[in-house]
């Protein structure tokens, strides 16, 4: 099953105007230079062409509303349905981001307590809500880690320590930060090389990054002994909290010595994804750092039932490293984290690491139970853990992509593939905290059921998916001859 | 327990198979002293039914108010369908398209949405999104900097005429990378770049230009000249644009006696993204096909599976961080894709004619809103050059003393922009967008002839 293109389903003259102005009111005072002489090309269809098209579309995809989604690293949980319901009443949806503050008091109460929460569960001084992504808080992180040292004069820290196993955004950060990126390698538990990193230091270190649980799904045992090493020399360290989801509640990175942390609502904090976003990455500092959070910043003023609250802004801040986003980042998300840490609470908080790490140490046992090979196996799973297929690569000629695939069959969307690099035929597995044992047990079921059908015919798994609206795609060739865009639609019009 | 299915006989059994005794234990690789915490300052947990009162007490504070500013947030009317089915879980609740063949859904909007921006702006290429216009115009400045070789000195002119916050991310975001901005005054009778200032930088080694179409002030820049004058100069030109006003604007493919901008990024927000007091909006990037691979943030391609069906899956995936890392075009991971989402759904429902309407109804309203103000004795228009639907008015006073008096009335009559333009004291920026009605107009006009009544005689 595939659908056609909205281009396909479009006719000339076919309107569905009851959702714009009737008719365009000429405009006779901009001069013709500077007006459109060609269509647009947008598709000509009625409502309910669009309406059946998008949700046949919707139908193609995957989801967390449709499927286990084990995405390692991306903490897919369920969204609760009130976060979105109550983030979209139109008290919230219609207002300006410019409009005065008097008429935004309950956002911005919103917004002020989430910064407070956040700032409790993650044992850090500040925290504030700009950042639009992972990505973006990794970006502020950086770049106040770097204000920091140039503020005291120590203009020669231009290194960023990164661990070899870490998430290609904190390497490709550090240098959108003007940083030189220093790898350091991992030992054989999954824990950061000490003596490495003890080499690796020096008066050049602006600071490290460091995801805990690693990515390798093992929490970093010698956090304090790191955290140490690099204060010693002067270098500051980053937390970058794409898997904040083992910990929350449990362990906070502000006790763990960091200095600076970012926090992925839209995995910890069920946002949700979108696809592919909207996210965002809140920052948390520590004392040295919060001079230079980026704006804006909600501060209060007043308590009680007198309080107010206001947009703080460089005049409040002096040493921010500024704006990031035209207006206040990811706003709408924002309120959606605010409910959904209103409906767990601080009890609720607790029990989403606690959970997410008995799911993902029940699922790692089972699967070891029925014979597969796991990455770190003397170690406790945090919220995800590592399968390694390289065994069935070697006698099957089966590849973790070709499990990936056939899951997706079994009605399953796969793993995280190949991340970590270190890992050969690596299936990076988080459950998350809302899957229920019936769930994971099927999920073993569907990974013995295809380790069985590569021992009889490695094609079954080599034709993978064949449940799907489309069987596996050529990526190679849609990286050669590119096709980004649907031509006849664009041509038709002009 | 909220959100986690677990029942008794669930933990217990589960706790079994894994060895320990309890749930704790899990945790016990983690050093003591780190396993203590209070988190007694949060609050305990609320029902759906408590928070839902509470959100709904707090939303009815921010509510009301009839909105006359614009800025780069504009209200249009969003169609009811755009978020009905982008709320669908389909689409809400799926991560991004890593596994293709589960993810057509997605991935087939984002090519739709490619086409849309192409054709809008009239470039070979789009990406699937950035966060926001401010942040799409950084990674623009960053991208002229890889793409234009022949330049060496990583100079991009900035008009003072780009909105202040988007001038403001683009130096935070760029600056650590020694990249330099210098700033383009605008004319002060027209509200447009200041061709002088411009001239200086001829012959100089400049990166790139930004050209904003409409600038911060709804005037129109003469974006030929400024295409051309880029071009002659060695620079990359990097338009920043209202998407809805390429309806009826000139695209930037055509800006120029030459190719047209080399670059396009804007504000996604007038395509069916609310208010919602600053996001999420998302970011437009467009460019030339000779520079797609330096574009950041992800492309979607149409491609095909092994029965010949037609596909879709990320592309160009080198460009980026995941497999790139430090070689990375830009560091971006997430987008804004369901904003792209109700992007795509919001163009498809109003078509091309649809969106000729709303911008032609838009100017057409900031007309006549400007009419019935400037009727008021000492409200004028600052700039001569024509305007998209938004544009400068001079006040017979304090600017912010009379917002705030409109605002008691429940006017939002616009920006003061003093505190962005020293030099435009008593000055409001004003729009009027499709949602407004003739008596709406009336209500602004009204209330702005009582408040400085008022504010005449107190002084």
């Amino acid at each position: 099953m595939t659908e056609k293109l909205i281009f396909e389903h479009s006719r000339p003259g076919r309107l569905a105007l009851a959702q714009a102005p009737a008719e365009a009111p000429a405009i006779d005072d901009i001069p013709a230079a500077l007006r459109r002489e060609s269509g647009v090309g947008l598709p000509e269809a009625s409502e309910m062409d669009v309406v059946r098209h998008y949700t046949r579309l919707s139908q193609l995809n995957f989801s967390i509303d449709t499927h286990f989604y084990p995405l390692g690293s991306c903490t897919m949980k369920h969204n609760p349905r009130a976060c979105n319901t109550l983030a979209s009443l139109p008290g919230f949806l219609n207002r300006h981001p410019l409009a005065p503050a008097s008429h935004g008091q309950g956002m911005l109460a919103c917004l002020y307590e989430l910064q407070e929460m956040l700032t409790t569960v993650t044992g850090m001084d500040a925290v504030s809500l700009t950042p639009m992504a992972g990505a973006q808080g990794e970006f502020t992180g950086v770049a106040m880690i770097k204000a920091y040292h140039e503020s005291r004069g120590d203009t020669a820290r231009d290194e960023i320590l990164v661990p070899d196993a870490a998430h290609g955004t904190n390497p490709a950060t550090a240098v959108m930060c003007g940083c030189k990126v220093v790898e350091i390698p991992t030992d054989s538990d999954g824990d950061v090389d000490i003596a490495a990193l003890r080499e690796a230091v020096s008066e050049r270190t602006a600071g490290i990054m460091l995801t805990n649980p690693s990515t390798l799904g093992v929490f970093e045992q010698d956090i304090l002994e790191i955290a140490e090493i690099v204060h010693g020399a002067g270098g500051l360290l980053y937390y970058d909290g794409a898997n904040l989801n083992a910990i929350l509640g449990k362990v906070r990175p502000g006790d763990m010595g960091f200095d600076v942390i970012h926090m992925n609502l839209h995995k910890t904090f069920s946002t949700p994804h979108g696809g592919g976003g909207p996210g965002s990455g809140a920052v948390g500092v520590g004392k040295r750092l919060r001079d230079f959070m980026p704006i804006p910043v909600v501060g209060k003023d007043g308590e009680g039932d007198a309080a107010t609250y206001r947009w703080l802004t460089e005049k409040d801040v002096p040493h921010t490293i500024g704006r990031l986003s035209a207006f206040m980042g990811n706003a709408g998300v924002l309120l959606r984290a605010y409910v959904y840490a209103r409906l767990l609470g601080r009890e609720g908080m607790t029990r989403v690491a606690e959970f997410a790490t008995l799911n993902s140490n029940y699922l790692m046992t089972r699967l070891r139970e029925r014979g597969f090979d796991l990455a770190f196996a003397d170690r406790r799973a945090s919220h995800e853990f590592i399968v390694t297929l390289k065994r069935q690569k070697q006698q099957l000629d089966v590849t973790a992509t070709d499990f990936a695939k056939r899951l997706l069959d079994y009605g399953f969307h796969a793993p995280t593939i190949y991340f970590p690099l270190l890992v050969p035929e690596c299936f990076l597995i988080e459950p998350t905290e809302s899957e229920s044992k019936e769930t994971l047990d099927a999920f073993v079921a569907a990974m013995v059921a295809i380790w069985d059908e590569a021992k009889a015919d490695a094609t079954t798994l080599k034709d993978a998916p064949v449940k799907l609206p489309v069987r596996r795609l050529d990526e190679v060739a849609a990286a050669k001859n590119l096709d980004l865009k649907h031509e006849s639609a664009t041509a038709a019009d002009a | 327990m909220p959100f986690i299915p677990h029942t008794e006989d669930d933990i217990r059994s589960m706790l079994d198979a894994i060895g320990v005794d309890a749930i704790d234990d899990l945790f016990d690789e983690i050093d003591d002293s780190l396993r203590d915490v209070s988190l007694d300052s949060i609050p305990t947990r609320a029902s759906e039914q408590a928070v839902s009162r509470l959100m709904g007490e707090r939303a009815a504070a921010d509510a009301g108010g009839l909105c006359f500013i614009g800025a780069g947030a504009y209200e249009h009317h969003i169609p009811a369908a755009v978020w009905e089915l982008t709320t669908r879980g389909e689409f809400y609740s799926a991560y991004t398209p890593y596994q293709p063949e589960a993810s057509q859904g997605t991935l087939q909007v984002v090519y739709e949405y490619q086409t849309m921006m192409t054709g809008l702006t009239g470039m070979d290429v789009a990406n699937a999104s950035l966060y926001d216009g401010a942040s799409a115009l950084a990674e623009a400045v960053l991208m002229a900097v890889r793409a234009n070789r022949k330049s060496k000195a990583s100079r991009i002119l900035m008009p003072a005429s780009v909105h202040p916050f988007y001038r403001q991310v683009a130096h935070n975001i760029c600056a650590n990378q020694g990249i330099t901005f210098e700033a383009i005054d605008f004319d002060s009778r027209q509200g447009t770049v200041d061709v002088d200032a411009l001239e200086r930088w001829a012959g100089e080694d400049v990166t790139a230009l930004v050209i904003p179409q409409p600038n911060f002030f709804g005037a129109l820049e003469d974006v030929d000249a400024l295409t051309d004058w880029a071009h002659t100069n060695g620079a990359l030109a990097i338009g920043v644009v209202n998407p809805l006003s390429l309806a009826v604007l000139k695209e930037p493919g055509r800006w120029g006696a030459g190719e047209g901008a080399d670059i396009v990024v804007g504000e996604g927000q007038p395509l069916g993204a609310p208010l919602a007091s600053g996001g999420p909006y998302f970011g437009i990037l467009c460019c030339r096909k000779k520079h797609v691979r330096q574009m950041p943030g992800r492309v979607v391609g149409r491609t095909q599976d092994i029965d010949g069906r037609d596909g879709y899956v990320l592309t160009l995936q080198p460009r980026e961080q995941h497999i790139r890392r430090s070689k990375a075009t830009s560091n971006i991971c997430t987008n804004q894709g369901l904003l792209v989402t109700a992007a795509t759904i919001h163009m498809s429902l109003l078509g091309a004619q649809g969106v000729e309407n709303v911008a032609a109804t838009s100017i057409a309203n900031t007309r006549r809103l400007v009419s019935k103000l400037t009727a008021i004795d000492g409200v004028e228009r600052v700039f001569d050059a024509p305007c998209f639907h938004e544009t400068a008015l001079r006040l017979p006073g304090d600017a912010s003393a009379v917002l705030e008096a409109l605002a008691d009335r429940g006017v939002f009559g616009g920006l003061a922009l003093a505190d962005f333009y020293p030099g435009l004291e008593n000055t409001v920026l004003v729009c009027a967008t499709e949602t407004k009605t003739e008596a709406d107009l009336d209500v602004y006009a009204d209330a702005l002839q009582a408040v400085l009544v008022e504010q005449a005689q107190a002084a």
